[in-house]
């Protein structure tokens, strides 16, 4: 029922007779981009894009994220159950952990992006491209993906525009960082089980760039960069910040932190100094890293409030 | 009726040896951890709470703290979750004369499962939900898994065989799990979450844990222990057993009952942790001796010896990082095992 209701939308909307489509006139360029076919090589392989994709699936709440922040929102006619932003982004019951090819090829993409590729090997017998994008390891690795999927959008002027963009409010978050004599240190939470971020991932990077030192750098013996803390570990290391991940995943909130057994012990909690930066904008590695960064230089900001 | 069997019952020495074996694990369990403690300190913080005693420990409040609220219950809760379920496992294999029976067969674990991930994924969102619904959602599962094993696969129990029961815990099992795949698919912004309780978990181990499951080992215990001898009966034949004026059917109910709500509890506070149940039974019946007198009451003790020195391992190896219980006990367990059943093997 819900797979046919869909098809009638993406006739409907192929017609340009309802919703999005019909608020915006055809862009001129869609028939005739010049910069097309092009090749993109991205984790997957090297992707071939013939002409410039109009029904575009993305699969990845980041991707989609950056497909809208890149003007390429229109050609996007479906995204997976995670994403949820920008507003208005055309949710589907599309998921990206399980995917299900026959669903995804019902939309008629002609670009897939999705952040990992388990499950989806047979879109190439369908000669649907697909761009794996997976989760970046630095803000260099988020850039190439605006840009990569810039060129596959046929939006690269926009890319490079927003990538400057980020840049640049980065260095403006970043000059308001408080001096501290030392570095305060700071857990990030991912779930209640301590799973935690080391600066090896883009999220630590984002705290590196605050000035903030990490207590789960010192437990990836395994390299994973998302490592379990032990929590005498974390009571023991005594941080100066708490960041919360896991508020809506697994409805944490400073109250519960500091109701754990041992962890009134802890400087963080002591000083009120445990802060709930969001599961998703902590999590993804797309427009909003800047909201992210903001959040935790505010968090800062009010600790050197309170040490004053 | 006893005198005829003493010999193979349970020997003073073996009691006291497994006994010691327990001291001795909870001792380096509480001594051990990512966080060094001082032994002096941690000694002399133990002396001060006893009574008229007044011992400045030299810990600081944190490692105070890291002792009594983080590393104590934990180990407690190792050491209770790991002695019951060797002794639901020994109970099992017993009532089902089935040597590969697990504490998970009846569906328990399948409906924990699918409790722990409806409370995850539909679960109030409101945190100020005066207590944790997981462990509740998730012995709830347990016991309705349990129930309708139990009511699918009665009406054959008075037959010659359980075998209808325990395939009756695969169906139910089998559907629960479906369910549980199912919800968790749809809510797959939950399924980290659901994961990590599957793995098995003693990471956030409190002493609210510690007094939930606390009650219903003792009971499950005292009810398995008091129909020991009944159990080395059922071992040999429903007949054999009914002849000597044993209510088979009873007897069964009972211990299934027992062993699953104990299973079930221990299920709720700490996910599924595979392994111990059949492992430690069978180590000591090659150890010691299969009468039920002895395998009973060792396995509750030895099972608590061997999770907390597993979970030990697990937060030491590459602490400060944890690694999950479940991959301990079977990393361990099972090398463990081969080699205690080749030696028996070479003996025998």
């Amino acid at each position: 029922m819900g797979r046919i209701s869909a098809l009638f939308v993406c006739l409907a909307l192929t017609l340009g007779a309802c919703g999005e489509a019909s608020d915006k006139p055809a862009t001129p360029a869609a028939t005739g981009d010049e910069s097309f076919p092009v090749t993109i090589q991205a984790v997957n392989g090297d992707v071939d894009i013939p002409s410039r994709p109009e029904r575009i699936v993305s699969l990845s709440s980041t991707a989609t994220e950056m497909l809208f922040a890149i003007g390429a929102g229109d050609q996007v006619v479906a995204v997976d159950d995670q994403s949820d932003y920008p507003p208005g982004v055309p949710t589907t019951s599309l998921s990206g952990y399980e995917p299900n090819v026959e669903a995804i090829a019902e939309y008629g993409p002609d670009l897939v992006v999705a952040a990992g590729g388990s499950g989806l090997k047979s879109l190439a017998g369908l000669s649907i491209p697909l761009l794996v994008h997976p989760a970046a390891g630095t803000l260099d690795e988020a850039y190439t993906q605006f840009e990569q999927l810039g060129v596959a959008t046929g939006h690269v002027a926009e890319a490079a525009e927003e990538v400057a963009r980020i840049k640049s409010r980065i260095d403006e978050i970043v000059a308001t960082v408080p001096d501290f004599a030392e570095p305060p240190s700071f857990y990030h939470e991912l779930d209640n089980t301590y799973f935690s971020a080391t600066s090896a991932t883009f999220i630590g990077q984002i705290y590196e760039l605050a000035g903030l030192t990490n207590i789960a750098d010192k437990a990836d013996k395994a390299g994973t960069g998302y490592p379990q803390l032990s929590a005498e570990y974390i009571v023991q290391a005594d941080p100066d910040l708490i960041f919360l991940a896991d508020s809506e995943c697994c409805n944490q909130t400073p109250e519960r932190v500091a109701s754990r057994p041992g962890w009134d012990k802890i400087s963080a909690v002591r000083n009120d100094a445990v802060f709930d930066v969001g599961d998703d904008i902590a999590s993804r590695w797309g427009p909003r890293i800047v909201d992210f960064l903001q959040k935790v230089v505010d968090a800062e900001r009010e600790l050197e409030m309170a040490n004053q | 009726m006893s005198a005829d069997i003493r010999p193979t019952g349970l020997r003073a020495s073996w009691l006291l040896l497994a006994l010691v074996v327990l001291a001795g694990a909870l001792v380096i369990g509480v001594l051990v951890g990512p966080v060094p403690l001082k032994l002096s300190g941690v000694l002399r913080e133990l002396a001060d709470r006893l009574p008229f005693v007044q011992l400045s420990s030299g810990l600081s409040e944190q490692q105070s703290a890291i002792l009594w609220q983080l590393r104590m219950p934990r180990v407690a809760l190792a050491g209770l979750v790991g002695g019951m379920l060797a002794l639901s496992g020994a109970a099992y294999q017993g009532v089902f004369r089935n040597p590969l029976a697990d504490p998970y067969l009846l569906g328990v674990a399948a409906g924990a499962g699918l409790g722990a991930t409806i409370a995850i994924a539909y679960g109030p969102a409101a945190a100020d939900w005066p207590v944790d619904p997981l462990p509740l959602a998730a012995f709830a599962g347990a016991l309705l898994g349990v129930s309708v094993t139990y009511a699918l696969g009665r009406a054959n129990l008075r037959g010659r065989t359980t075998a209808t029961l325990i395939l009756a815990g695969v169906a139910t099992a089998s559907f629960l799990t479906a369910i549980q795949t199912y919800v968790q698919q749809r809510e797959d912004d939950t399924v980290r979450q659901v994961y990590a309780w599957i793995l098995g978990q003693l990471t956030t181990a409190s002493w609210r844990e510690v007094v939930l499951i606390l009650p219903y080992l003792i009971m499950s215990s005292v009810a398995i222990l008091v129909h020991r001898r009944l159990l080395d009966m059922l071992s040999v034949g429903d007949e054999e057993a009914s002849s000597l004026g044993v209510n088979t059917q009873r007897v069964r109910l009972i211990i299934v009952v027992a062993a699953s709500l104990g299973t079930a509890a221990a299920v709720a506070v700490s996910g599924l942790i595979g392994f111990v149940g059949v492992i430690v039974p069978h180590t000591v019946r090659l150890l010691f001796g299969s009468s039920y007198r002895l395998v009973v009451p060792l396995s509750i003790i030895l099972g608590g010896a061997f999770l907390v020195l597993a979970d030990l391992v697990g937060r030491t190896l590459i602490a400060p990082a944890e690694i999950p219980i479940g991959v301990i006990t079977a990393f361990l367990g099972a090398p463990f095992f081969l080699l205690i059943l080749r030696r028996s093997g070479r003996v025998a």
